[in-house]
């Protein structure tokens, strides 16, 4: 099992890689295209911010690797936010395989949003073994609205994506790297895809 | 009717956003200080291990506080932060003498989640300006003690609590969160060691107005305490260190606790 984290300029990735050790999994950090294409599963991590991060991607022609790839790709945070069609943050045109809107939370409400929520209707087979509405660890001030493609809902101030699915591509709002044994589980549905 | 239905939604939101209970490390030379006694784990002394064992208890967040004053110091706490990102599975913080972009940089390269800064930021407030926009204001946390004197007003001490200045703690959480905090650490000096509770008013006058969150700290003595500042203290988290060290109260049962009064925590 070839596990690949793509390597770009946000923050957290080795937060990814130290919670797959916790699980017994080894995986290489890289922005090498055959190495990424090679990889049985690749995840996208990420806090940062969204139109630097697509700048970063483009120039490295990431964003059109990321959309070919046809092995289980698991989007963290802002991954998952760039593999949505847009995010309100500084206007940005994201990568499109998930067909929703990343928006900023408004209204009276702390943001970001930091702390454990819980992560409700998870889907299969992502939340495969995993309690009924766990609570996960969420970090952010931007949210993927529902849609068609939501594979779980959280609620803050607004009901929200805060798991995706579409095809071979997964993505999860929250932090499986930090959401305890939840979040190790989640990690380990996706690598036994 | 609109006002109704917005209130509605924020306590909707408010009721599923857990409140967190967060035990605090001090740290010397890479090993926790106050003697802590717990004969479920070998090495108390080991920040690793300990922390460990409050992650597998519940604890929400973990806090770090390097009070290391040797100029290996830099070296050790970014080691210490590698080793203890390799084994813990909740998010954690790292403070204590805190300074430059460049050692923000080194502790979050090695998994720390976020930093927490106090006297170097109230002495060039630039700084929280520049973490923020290189790392983003949610691991941003700002620091600060405070202690209200006999005028009434709750000024902010630098320097561990033995430099008093003449800034109000209401005036320098304002001005940081503008700058770019994304979590305000608030420990009341009136109120630390004390075991009689939480300073709920600075508390909730911070939590109350600040966009972001408040972390009480100082004066946890007993699970009805805790109950105080989330309810009465409007706090969005708990951080206390000897009643956890010295198994005074159990996280398990204090989580219970809370969850009996009706405040929402993660079980």
């Amino acid at each position: 099992m070839k596990l690949a984290i793509i390597k770009y300029n946000a923050g957290n990735i080795q937060s990814v890689l130290y919670a797959l050790e916790r699980i017994g999994m080894e995986a290489v950090v890289t922005d090498d295209h055959a190495e990424l294409l090679s990889a049985d599963k690749v995840i996208f991590p990420g806090v940062g911010e969204a139109s630097s991060a697509m700048n970063y991607l483009k120039e490295r022609e990431l964003d059109t690797l990321i959309k070919s790839l046809t092995q289980p790709v698991l989007g963290i945070c802002l991954g998952m936010q760039l593999m949505c069609t847009h995010s309100e943050e500084n206007d940005s045109e994201c990568l499109g395989i998930f067909d929703t809107e990343v928006k900023k939370f408004t209204g009276q409400l702390k943001i970001p949003q930091i702390g454990w929520n819980l992560v409700q209707e998870g889907k299969e087979p992502l939340f495969t073994g995993i309690q009924q509405d766990p609570y996960c660890y969420f970090v952010h001030s931007y949210y993927a609205a529902l849609c068609e493609e939501t594979a779980a809902v959280t609620e803050y101030g607004v009901r929200f994506s805060s798991a995706l699915q579409k095809g071979n591509f997964y993505g999860v709002q929250f932090h499986p790297e930090k959401s305890a044994i939840i979040g190790e589980q989640l990690l380990k549905n996706f690598i036994h895809l | 009717m609109g006002r109704f239905a917005c209130r509605g939604a924020k306590a909707q939101s408010d009721f599923m956003l857990t409140k967190r209970i967060i035990p605090c490390l001090d740290i010397k030379d890479g090993r926790t200080v106050k003697g802590v006694n717990f004969e479920n784990i070998r090495d108390a002394g080991d920040p690793v291990e300990l922390g460990a064992f409050y992650a597998q208890q519940g604890a929400d967040e973990l806090v770090f506080l390097d009070i290391t004053a040797t100029v290996e110091k830099r070296k050790t706490l970014s080691e210490l932060v590698n080793k203890i990102s390799h084994h813990i599975n909740i998010p954690f913080t790292v403070g204590g003498g805190i300074s430059s972009v460049e050692d923000v940089s080194v502790l979050l390269q090695n998994g720390a989640d976020k930093i927490s800064v106090n006297t170097a930021a109230f002495k060039n407030p630039q700084l929280i300006a520049n973490l923020s926009k290189e790392f983003g204001s949610q691991c941003v946390v700002l620091a600060i003690d405070t202690k209200q004197e006999a005028d009434g007003n709750w000024y902010v001490y630098l320097n561990g609590g033995r430099v008093k200045t003449d800034t109000l703690c209401t005036d320098w959480a304002r001005k940081a969160v503008d700058l770019g905090a994304g979590e305000i650490l608030l420990t009341s000096m009136n109120h630390d060691g004390t075991k009689q509770g939480f300073a709920l008013d600075i508390t909730a006058t911070l939590a109350g107005t600040l966009p972001v969150p408040v972390i009480a700290s100082g004066g946890g003595g007993t699970m009805e305490h805790f109950v105080d500042v989330f309810t009465n203290g409007k706090a969005d988290a708990a951080l206390a260190a000897s009643i956890f060290h010295f198994k005074e109260i159990g996280i398990p049962e204090l989580k219970a606790y809370l969850k009996n009064k009706g405040i929402v925590v993660r079980i």
